[in-house]
């Protein structure tokens, strides 16, 4: 019935290794993908994959791929299944997919943990989902030979059969057999130029439930006797209630209860509707506690006086602030972008019961393994007593991800309060936007020093804002030496040849929690980096895309300068915009993939309306093609959201924004026409779920500056006025 | 208790009156396809027919609903089938998360149903009040055009 697959991770990892040939094992930062791969790979223990972890082969030949991985609108629920597929030989129409449980088979092959992010899911799984679909393939051929009596060298596996001569049989009639078999010792992968599902734009296998309403997101669980419940939360970072009167709550109908948990009290009802106007009549007095005082307005000033100052260094090569000083010309600009929430289009959900030796988890999670340990943590079983189902993420981009579970870990609380219930903890979109976990509040300062032919001879940038991974389970490889690799990516690994540079960080803390954010640190660097490039170009008097070709003649790495001409190709940045209309361009590289966007603006009464944006992309071996695109598409319009519109500010320790009136997105009308243009490349996948995002706000700051002559140095571009 | 024809079925729906129509839909009927996405008529993602007319969920009270007809996502097409904006938005594989994409449809059909050649300022009009976080937007005007049966590419 199920097909046994086991592999080892031992050669995965080396697979791994064999991606960073070359690199230098020892630490460097950033910490990418492909650098923790090569570090793991030489001490990692091998480790057996059980059966039936990824393969399910019924009789009827309904190939059931589980995905490890969180959908969350990247299109992993197609392309794991066609990395697997592409080896396997199955027959694409009969292939499902379904999302894995929680367990440590199911753990990143390079992070140890079962999660989704850092866009690393193609890139880390290239090799190993391949490898999977391999050794069951064999597996089948081996079981039809040996009914057969041929050797199994003379069969071959093709879309869902085995064949031998002019005979063959159905993976359906095999599975079962070959499940019982040993897996071999070893498989050999196909070349590329063989591959038949890889490189083949494939519509998402979950697509036709996602148009008709059927597909369940977090919020959809429905489990019978289920609760819905809504937590009254301090309206500071750090406060507690300090007294409540539950009496109107509980007088609206459908309300059960009202009980103080970790975190707040909650309203319990029989629908979410009663919960929410439940917690309306609560009446809560809150102790603020320590952060009642605390605004962005000064902590903007804080930041503003570290960056003036030395900071801990992230990177110096040569002589900065000496070249600086003999500079022919030199710049000096401070940047700054604000906290920014994620504002999934789900707003935050966990259903849980908790029983006295067991918790279920209902949630869409990109965090498996930690949710799961925290659970088991605060319901004092063990984690394997934890079982969670992962549902369709309404939208991710980080949020579900949480470092500390904060929300899994509430909703693990509400729930231990009805022991043996399961309870839905669900969020007001208010509660979603000024529930913390943002995206870090940045202030750059750069310094350029120009030499006689306008390039820069120095380049120092000094960095300010709150570390992501202190205090999580990255720390311990991913902060090194006071410097979080995450809050200076994109910037000490600066693309561009400058003789000296050097790039220092504050790490300053404050009571606001702070999460990754659709492409993390990249966020800000890429905006601040490629807008400073820009001012450097302007004030040399060259043509920004000249300037950047100069500065990339001589990269190792041939992937700018192609993304750079391909984009600009595209774009026809040979010819000028149209009257009334401005051009940015801006590149950076990202989780691996370079992405240069150039992006056309005009400028209306204050309102800037971003018109065109040409992306040229490369992350490799494009998997999916078309689910490429969308991710770049998909990227450059969240970052665009938060160029023109984004910032979570605090005044008196309370979050000012709460809906989409004074947190807004990007709508239809004001999105631009978008052409993706992906460089064709046979090397091993790199990601794409977040490198569209940042070039974008700087590819149109850079646009208005060429259209209006004004430098915009701090984001966002339209910010909604305070009533 | 509240009369409601709910894509062309007569439902009793046992909630008070002013419980939004969202939430009857959801909690009570256990109709999930309509999406909670901001409470506030904001976002578009619980775009549901009223009379065949594109109303926000977690605006419309449940009484104002009583003895009309209400579509979901879940009776936009006859059942097992598509309907033709559904079929355009799988072709121009226009959705990523999918979670505002009921609402988005629901807009879509609701447009189309009035306006069967709706031209860009059209389709900008009758969509501004429909979130995407996952960026769509380009794709959601090509499925609209491809429905409308001009098959303009993105």
């Amino acid at each position: 019935m199920s097909l046994d697959v086991s592999i080892s991770r031992r050669g995965f990892l080396k697979g791994g290794a064999m991606l960073g040939a070359g690199l230098v094992l020892a630490f460097h930062l950033p910490a990418t993908l492909k650098r923790l791969q090569a570090a793991q790979a030489a001490d990692a223990p091998a480790k057996e994959y059980p059966p039936d972890a990824f393969i399910r082969i019924a009789p009827d030949g309904t190939t059931t791929i589980l995905c490890n991985k969180a959908e969350m609108g990247q299109g992993v629920y197609t392309s794991l299944p066609m990395l697997i597929c592409e080896e396997l030989e199955a027959d694409w129409s009969q292939v499902r997919v379904e999302p894995a449980p929680a367990a440590i088979v199911y753990a990143h092959p390079v992070f140890g943990i079962q999660m989704t992010g850092g866009s690393t899911s193609v890139a880390s799984s290239w090799e190993q989902m391949r490898r999977i679909g391999a050794v069951a393939r064999t597996m089948l051929v081996e079981t039809a030979a040996a009914r057969w009596n041929v050797p199994a060298v003379d069969c071959r596996a093709e879309n869902g059969f085995v064949l031998h001569g002019d005979r063959k049989l159905a993976f359906g009639e095999l599975a079962e057999e070959a499940g019982r078999r040993t897996p071999p010792a070893s498989v050999t992968l196909k070349n590329p130029k063989d591959f038949k599902l890889i490189g083949k734009a494939t519509p998402r296998l979950e697509g036709p439930d996602k148009v008709s309403g059927k597909g369940q997101f977090g919020i959809d669980v429905r489990v019978p006797g289920m609760l819905f419940a809504v937590l009254a939360r301090p309206p500071v970072f750090g406060g507690k209630p300090k007294q409540w009167d539950s009496a109107a709550a509980q007088a609206v109908p459908g309300v059960l209860a009202v009980k103080a948990v970790a975190g707040g009290v909650a309203v319990y009802a029989s629908n979410t509707w009663a919960a929410l106007k439940g917690r309306e009549a609560l009446k809560v007095q809150w102790d603020d506690g320590p952060n009642a005082g605390f605004s962005t307005a000064a902590q903007r000033v804080e930041f503003q006086k570290l960056a003036r100052e030395p900071g801990t260094v992230a990177v110096a090569q040569g002589d900065a602030p000496g070249a600086l000083k003999t500079a022919a010309k030199t710049l000096d600009a401070e940047y700054e972008v604000p906290y920014l929430a994620h504002a999934c289009m789900e707003p935050l959900n966990c259903t849980v019961r908790v029983d006295a030796d067991a918790v279920e988890i209902w949630a869409g999670t990109q965090f498996q393994t930690v949710d799961q340990g925290n659970a088991a943590k605060i319901a004092g079983v063990k984690p394997e007593q934890v079982t969670i189902h992962t549902t369709l993420l309404g939208g991710g981009f980080g949020r579900r991800a949480n470092p500390a579970s904060d929300w899994s870990n509430e909703a693990v609380e509400v729930a231990k309060a009805m022991p043996g219930k399961p309870v839905m903890t669900v969020w007001s979109r208010e509660d979603d936007t000024r529930g913390g976990w943002y995206r870090p509040h940045w202030v750059s300062r750069l310094r350029a020093g120009l030499g006689a032919d306008g390039l820069p001879v120095a380049w120092l940038h000094t960095i300010v804002g709150q570390s992501i991974l202190a205090g999580t389970p990255f720390e311990a490889f991913m902060v090194r030496g006071g410097i979080d690799a995450t809050s200076v990516e994109g910037a000490s690994d600066l693309p561009y040849a400058v003789a000296n540079l050097q790039v220092d960080l504050h790490s300053p803390k404050s009571p606001v929690p702070v999460q990754w954010w659709r492409s993390v640190g990249h966020s800000h660097t890429g905006f601040v980096v490629e807008s400073f490039v820009d001012e450097c170009a302007h004030a040399a008097g060259i043509d920004p895309l000249e300037y950047r070709r100069r500065l990339l003649a001589k990269h190792k790495d041939p992937r700018f300068l192609k993304c750079l001409n391909l984009a600009a190709a595209k774009a026809g940045w040979s010819r000028p915009p149209e009257k009334g209309s401005g051009r940015g361009i801006a590149i950076h590289e990202s989780f691996e993939s370079v992405v240069c966007e150039i992006a056309e603006v005009t400028q209306k009464d204050g309102r800037v309306q971003v018109t065109r944006v040409v992306a040229a992309v490369d992350c490799g071996t494009a998997v999916n093609p078309d689910m490429v695109r969308a991710q770049i598409e998909s990227g450059i319009v969240y970052g665009l959201s938060a160029a023109l519109y984004g910032q979570i500010t605090l005044k008196d320790g309370r979050v000012e924004q709460g809906n989409f009136d004074d947190y807004p997105a990007v709508r239809l009308s004001e999105s631009p026409q978008i052409e993706v243009h992906i460089v064709p490349s046979e090397a091993p996948p790199t990601g794409v779920g977040e490198p569209g995002t940042p070039p974008i706000a700087a590819a149109v700051g850079n646009a208005l500056f060429a259209l209006t002559g004004e430098r915009h140095r701090r984001l966002p571009l339209m910010p909604v006025a305070k009533s | 208790m509240t009369t409601v024809e709910v894509n062309g079925q007569s439902r009793e729906i046992d909630a008070p009156g002013d419980m939004p129509l969202l939430w009857a839909l959801r909690d009570v009927l256990g109709l999930t396809g309509t999406k909670f996405g901001c409470g506030r008529g904001l976002c578009g993602a619980c775009t549901v027919h009223l009379d065949g007319a594109p109303v926000r969920a977690c605006l419309t009270p449940l009484s104002a609903a009583a003895g009309r007809k209400l579509t979901t996502i879940e009776g936009l097409a006859p059942a097992g089938g598509l309907h033709p904006v559904q079929q355009a938005w799988l072709d121009e594989g226009v959705v990523q998360c999918g979670y505002c994409q009921s609402g988005q449809i629901m807009s879509a059909a609701a447009l189309l149903a009035s306006n069967p050649k709706p031209s860009d300022a059209d389709i900008d009009n009758a969509m501004g009040g429909n979130l995407c976080r996952c960026g769509t937007y380009g794709r959601i005007r090509a499925a609209i055009h491809r429905a409308a049966g001009a098959e303009r590419s993105a």
